[in-house]
């Protein structure tokens, strides 16, 4: 055996060999599911109109975008993805996908999805990404995530971006009520949903050393927090009805769905620990599970609104 | 029969070679259709050098 067939076997045996399907879940292809929709939606409510060709490659490169910055967050949160459960089988911690990998990997595609999106679209729409992968790696994970137990609130901001360079793509434009209101709605709804999560994942983030409200507040004190951001959301939510956007199918199913929510975070609150101890968090899992339908049925009303508007259904 | 066994290695990465090709091959599509969209802008591609050009020919009963 040659020295360098040693030091192959000797890297191999330490990082595995990752297939393609590893670097795939490098780019997070859930929360890039999210991403892909809300910046569809984004894209189609907005006035005007792009190349159908454009269109599709331009949520190619957001998607390409949310996913590389999931590839950089996966490089720097490898230490911790390995002590929490849930995050045990990430390709880093399971030894398939080394962190240099990963690093080289992230970087290089969050530059070739802006740069693409700039020469597809526009270079609004990719500044906007730019300012998105910055926030979601720099921001979020090295900075707040670690810090600050409100880092999902303003670490959710990474996520509520999507419509926005969904909407900037065909407007060329950053800054209008109905681009800002859809990412209020995203923003907003971020920290009940997390924090619904953290309430049945309670080990996985202290043990991590994850500065989470359950573990630096109290369990009360989240589901407080999750009834007064489900309170806030619910005006920004019902706020889109009024722009040009909105109308009167989004204003019926908004206002469905923030009196269930608002129903579920107040029954959530007012939830003693020992009921949600006894039956495994059932309704913290509920509410988790409706928060994700909260937010799909809202972006397929402002869709279906679009959608409808040649037909004289659309906005008022 | 083959001129040389495949080296395990190269049987190892074969899905993963296969896939970064289809990336590539998708990545080239990507660039072709964009440069169609951009060139035509939605319209079809008219050659500017020795040729007619038919979007400066006069309409039929404009004169």
């Amino acid at each position: 055996m040659t020295d360098t067939t040693a030091a192959f076997e000797r890297t191999t045996a330490t990082t595995g060999e990752a297939s393609f399907g590893d670097f795939i879940a490098l780019l997070k292809p859930r929360v890039m599911s999210l991403v892909v929709f809300t910046a569809l939606a984004g894209l189609a409510v907005a006035p005007g109109s792009v190349h159908p060709f454009v269109a599709f490659v331009s949520i190619l490169c957001i998607a390409i975008g949310g996913g590389a910055s999931g590839a950089l967050n996966m490089w720097w949160d490898a230490d911790i993805d390995r002590i929490m459960k849930r995050t045990q089988n990430r390709p880093i911690p399971a030894g398939k996908v080394s962190p240099q990998e990963a690093l080289g990997f992230g970087l290089a595609l969050s530059g070739f999805a802006v740069v693409m999106l700039g020469l597809a679209a526009n270079w609004a729409a990719a500044g906007l990404l730019a300012f998105t992968i910055f926030f979601y790696v720099v921001i979020y994970s090295m900075w707040l995530k670690r810090s600050t137990p409100q880092n999902i609130v303003i670490g959710g901001a990474a996520g509520a971006f999507p419509p926005m360079i969904g909407w900037a793509v065909v407007t060329g434009d950053v800054a209008s009520v109905e681009s800002v209101l859809m990412f209020a709605l995203i923003f907003m709804w971020t920290p009940p949903h997390f924090w619904s999560l953290a309430l049945f994942m309670k080990e996985d983030y202290s043990n991590a050393g994850v500065p989470m409200l359950t573990v630096t507040h109290g369990r009360k004190s989240t589901r407080t927090h999750i009834l007064v951001y489900t309170l806030l959301l619910a005006p920004m939510a019902l706020a889109i009805a009024a722009t040009s956007i909105g109308g009167p199918i989004y204003l019926i199913a908004s206002g469905v769905l923030n009196a269930m929510f608002v129903r579920k975070a107040f029954a959530l609150w007012r939830r003693p620990e020992e009921d949600a101890q006894a039956d495994k968090y059932a309704a913290e899992k509920k509410f988790f599970k409706f928060s994700l339908i909260y937010l799909f049925l809202h972006f397929v009303a402002l869709m279906a609104q679009a959608g409808l508007a040649p037909f004289g259904l659309g906005g008022w | 029969m083959a001129f040389k066994e495949d080296h395990e290695l190269h049987k190892r990465r074969f899905g993963r070679n296969m896939g970064l090709l289809a990336v590539l091959l998708t990545f080239v599509g990507i660039v072709f259709g964009l440069t169609i969209v951009k060139v035509s802008n939605g319209e079809s591609i008219e050659g500017f050098d020795h040729t007619v050009r038919y979007s400066l020919e006069p309409k039929e009963g404009s004169q």
